[in-house]
């Protein structure tokens, strides 16, 4: 292989990404090494197995994933601003499309709602950490390298092509021969397995290390939506692994599965990568709604609504969710039967989500309800996502989806669905809980300013969308002339974009102006919530809670401040814990090399990292560790401090 | 306020909709299929506005009356467990126009799957719809001719598109005559269109197919019968005939303009259905023409001859020859 093959050439735009990626890595080097991070840096983080630096971790690179995202999307606005524009080709619109999905959804949705996960979950249910918790570094790991190798895509062999759902044939080897496809079957491959085990490790953390006393009827909804999103997890993941499995051996090894020819069925990929695509969607916003429940439940100083069917309709969601996948391929011939089948099964979900909105509702009803940055993002949910949901009921009906399938208005649907139930959900989520781990609140006053700018360009930029759709504007084309007319609509979308974008930039410098300005909370518990994350101290010390909770009721914690319900009983003991332990972060290297070579059919390299990864398991097989006990004294001195810090 | 201004705005764009909608293409149907299609449109549209207007009323009620800021200084709010009635009314209603637009699916459904109601008896004009790279190619068997990129049909006669590609998926769609089909590499698709009104539509594949994909658009033009069988003669006068060697090189090229010949591909490179589709391990090809449904049955289709690498006779000799070895 050339050198300018195996980097991307001839586009000034990669050079200077390329550029500011040598750069911007030794920047980063230079400053471990002058203030002499590195040993912090390995000790406190890289070989962390602390749910919440975990979970801290998986946030991170959420936002810098969204920033990639976002730069991608950016720039298919451009492109689509006017008629016949020439800001990218076509090639580079494809990848940058093909990128923008991948990376929204598997790297950014995902890893968000995983950190918030990570950081809430255990404390909620009034855990010391998860039930694996060096399983859970390794799933952070194995994510962060799925992600980080389908990112170098862009600079070094050429990004994937076919769009966010690789249909074959087009993304096989003969249609598209460069490795960007081989990027997209390894990297997602690599990352989902690292999902797949936390979904395993949260389902036995919910199912056997709640509190005391806290039964599952007792459990915060946003616990609930994460074992049932778990639950859905271990069933949606395995397909993907075996689609992708298959790909990888199509693209490869000289496999005929999806192909044209000898019998291969491309309708075989679709089928089975919507069979895990479409119960990938309510994993993303099974949580949303979990954490949506907090935080209107919060502010609006009530209980749950209608706690027992919020579980219901959950669990109804989840049970659909898989029986509806044939719906994004309506067109693709099967009988009237078929189609109507999976019409009635898709509006059917419309009924348990509706629930769920009346319910919310009538949270508010008789509330005290506050506008708070988290509570902002939670009541903007409430009308667009509706909109989401009944453009998704409209979708649902086969005869009608003839004409929207493949459109805009489609995109404008399923953005109207996952930004309002997934993005707008993790910020709220990051704003409600940032505090918990910090100690400190977000700026109310940018946090505002940011979510206004993001909740009304949001709208500028899809409401146009459906329109467009329905004027016959296909999804995924790079340009279009002017007499199509759908270039005012698309400029007003562009414009919304500009302004989304700066929301977010808003979002993060609030991000930074707190961590240096914002003043400290003197309190545990700065929202007066309900839930037992908040009845222990801000910052949450490794241990979380210095004697384990008594659960007597749901929302222990609130009835525990209202009517002196006892939360804390007995004495402080010993506190086991587990060891930090750098083997998560070097598999996660090694599995990136490991991918990387196979991408590149590099077969030497392949074959010597894959070994190394079996001698690493082998090697934790054979070890021997049984973490360690926190003295009574040292946990005595930390929460001194901790509550002296208070007064 | 923001929610307020969306909902008029909302409203404002659906009356724009559904009163003057030239410029909106599947709402400007110019044939029976789009007209069902736009009607079942226009109904769910109209019934998902009522169930907006519920939610928002709620919605601007609940956030107006119970704010913090309006509440007394010592409200504490009550302990609300839900009600069994409003939650099986929320449940129910729901379901019940769940139940209402699943009729009208499910019917409309079955009504686009096949010939539009009164033209049932009036015999179908196939044409066989082939895309390669990024054009289209039009046969029609009976007439013996075939266009590229371009295809012309007489008004009131039921159209019978037969899809097929010799690529990547694509999806073929007319918007003003009705929606989309899938055509695939292995498998012929059938779409049922008709024209009721003279002129000139634009068509398209919907589903992303490579670099040209942008650009791969059509033209239908729909004229009167007696304009077609014109058409038709000029043809044959003029154009042409296709060599398998002109449709190989055409096959290469990523972007042709519009081309005309008086014979079909279909002799020399039969579209991938009964026999020669791409999954039939061995069984009869009798079943080609049994009816709408059948040509989705996997099971009995055969080895794919629409491969680019394939494009040699000899090769595809051998294929057929190896079908014997598939047994089912």
């Amino acid at each position: 292989m050339k050198w300018d093959e195996f980097f991307v050439t001839g586009e000034p735009m990669i050079y200077g990404a390329m550029a500011s990626i040598v750069l911007v890595s030794l920047a980063i080097l230079f400053c471990l090494t002058y203030f002499k991070k590195w040993g912090y840096l390995w000790r406190e983080w890289l070989t962390t197995v602390d749910h919440k630096k975990i979970g801290i971790m998986y946030i991170l690179s959420a936002l810098i994933m969204l920033f990639r995202g976002g730069v991608d999307a950016l720039m298919m606005r451009t492109q689509l601003a006017g008629p016949d524009m020439k800001f990218l080709d076509a090639q580079h619109y494809n990848e940058v499309f093909t990128t923008h999905g991948v990376i929204m959804i598997l790297f950014m949705a995902m890893p968000f709602i995983i950190g918030l996960m990570n950081v809430v979950i255990p404390l909620q249910i009034g855990a010391r950490d998860v039930a694996f918790p060096r399983l859970n570094a390794v799933s952070f790991w194995l994510f962060f390298a799925g992600a980080m190798l389908f990112n170098i895509s862009f600079v070094i062999g050429g990004s994937p092509d076919a769009g966010w759902t690789a249909y074959f044939p087009l993304a096989g080897i003969e249609l598209s021969p460069s490795v960007g496809n081989n990027f997209y079957s390894i990297a997602l491959q690599i990352a989902g397995i690292g999902t797949l085990i936390t979904g395993v490790n949260f389902i036995v953390t919910i199912l056997k290390m709640r509190a005391p006393g806290m039964t599952l009827m007792r459990m915060p909804m946003f616990t609930w939506s994460v074992l049932i999103t778990c639950v859905i997890i271990i069933f949606a993941f395995p397909v993907l692994t075996v689609a992708l499995a298959l790909m990888m051996f199509d693209r490869m090894f000289g496999s005929q599965f999806f192909t044209m020819a000898d019998g291969g069925m491309d309708m075989l990929w679709a089928n089975l990568f919507w069979v895990w695509g479409h119960p990938e969607v309510y994993i993303v916003v099974l949580p949303a709604f979990g954490i949506y429940s907090e935080i209107i439940s919060t502010f609006s100083r009530k209980n749950l609504y209608g706690y027992k069917s919020m579980v219901v309709s959950m669990i109804a969601i989840s049970l659909l969710s898989f029986l509806v996948w044939a719906h994004h391929f309506y067109t693709m011939g099967h009988g009237a039967m078929v189609n109507g089948f999976f019409s009635i099964t898709t509006m059917a979900i419309a009924v348990p989500t509706g629930v769920k909105i009346f319910n919310w509702l009538f949270t508010l009803q008789k509330g005290r309800i506050e506008f708070t940055t988290p509570m902002l993002y939670s009541l903007a949910f409430i009308p667009i996502f509706t909109i989401g949901g009944v453009t998704g009921v409209m979708l649902a009906m086969a005869s009608a989806d003839y004409q929207y399938h493949n459109t805009m208005f489609l995109v404008a649907h399923f953005h109207y669905v996952l930004i309002p139930g997934t993005v707008f959900a993790v910020i709220a989520g990051m704003y409600y809980w940032f505090p918990k781990l910090f100690g400190f609140r977000l700026n109310e006053r940018l946090g505002k300013l940011s979510f206004w700018i993001i909740a009304i360009s949001f709208n500028v930029t899809f409401l146009p969308l459906f329109f467009l759709g329905l004027k016959g504007m296909t999804r995924r084309m790079y340009t279009y002339s002017e007499s199509t007319g759908f270039g005012p609509l698309n400029l007003i979308a562009t414009i919304g974009s500009a302004a989304l974008a700066i929301g977010f930039a808003i979002l993060v410098y609030n991000i930074y102006w707190s961590f240096r300005y914002q003043p400290r909370d003197t309190t545990s518990d700065p929202w007066d919530a309900r839930t037992l994350e908040w009845a222990t101290h801000s910052p949450v010390p490794e241990y979380n809670f210095a004697i384990t909770p008594n659960v007597k009721s749901l929302d222990a914690f609130w009835f525990w401040k209202k009517n002196k319900q006892p939360l804390f009983e007995g004495k402080i003991e010993e506190i086991h814990m587990p060891n930090n332990n750098g083997q998560p972060f070097v598999l996660g290297v090694i599995f990136f090399f490991f991918g990387f070579f196979m991408i590149f059919s590099w077969w030497t390299p392949a074959i010597i990292s894959g070994i190394a990864i079996v001698i690493m398991l082998a090697v934790r097989s054979f070890e021997r560790d049984h973490g360690h006990h926190i003295p009574v004294k040292e946990i005595n001195k930390t929460e001194q401090q901790l509550r002296g810090d208070k007064a | 306020m923001k929610k307020k201004g969306l909902l008029i705005s909302l409203f404002a764009a659906l009356l724009v909709l559904l009163t003057g909608c030239n410029s909106i293409a599947v709402l400007n149907p110019k044939g029976p299929v789009a007209k069902t299609q736009s009607d079942v449109i226009i109904f769910s549209m109209i019934v998902m506005a009522v169930v907006l207007l519920v939610v928002y009323v709620l919605y601007i009620y609940m956030l107006t009356k119970y704010r913090a800021s309006k509440a007394a200084p010592d409200y504490e709010p009550p302990h609300m467990e839900g009600s069994k009635w409003l939650e099986i009314t929320w449940t129910l209603i729901p379901v019940i126009i769940v139940i209402i637009l699943s009729v009208v699916t499910v019917r409309s459904t079955y009504a686009v799957e096949k010939t539009p109601e009164g033209y049932e008896s009036d015999k179908p004009l196939i044409i066989y719809a082939s895309s390669s790279n990024w054009k289209w190619h039009f046969s029609y068997p009976e007439e013996g001719i075939e266009t590229v990129n371009y295809v012309n049909i007489p008004t009131h006669r039921p159209v019978e598109f037969r899809l097929y590609s010799f690529g990547p998926i694509t999806s073929f769609w007319v918007p003003q005559l009705g929606g989309q089909k899938y055509a695939m590499s292995d498998m012929v698709t059938r779409l049922h269109l008709v024209a009721e009104h003279e002129g000139s539509f634009v068509g398209k594949n919907s589903n992303f197919s490579g670099k040209g994909f942008a650009h791969m658009e059509f033209e239908v033009l729909a004229m009167s019968p007696a304009g077609y069988t014109k058409w038709i003669d000029e043809v044959k006068q003029t154009a042409s005939e296709l060599t398998e060697q002109e449709f190989n090189s055409l096959l290469e090229a990523d972007h042709v303009g519009r081309k005309t010949y008086t014979s079909t591909h279909l002799t020399f490179r039969p579209a991938p259905e009964g026999e020669h589709g791409g999954h039939n391990h061995g069984a009869p090809a009798a079943d080609s023409n049994e009816g709408t449904d059948k040509e989705m049955d996997h099971s009995k289709m055969d080895h794919s001859t629409m491969d680019h690498s394939n494009m040699d006779h000899s090769e595809m000799e051998n294929q057929e020859a190896d079908h014997s070895q598939h047994g089912n």
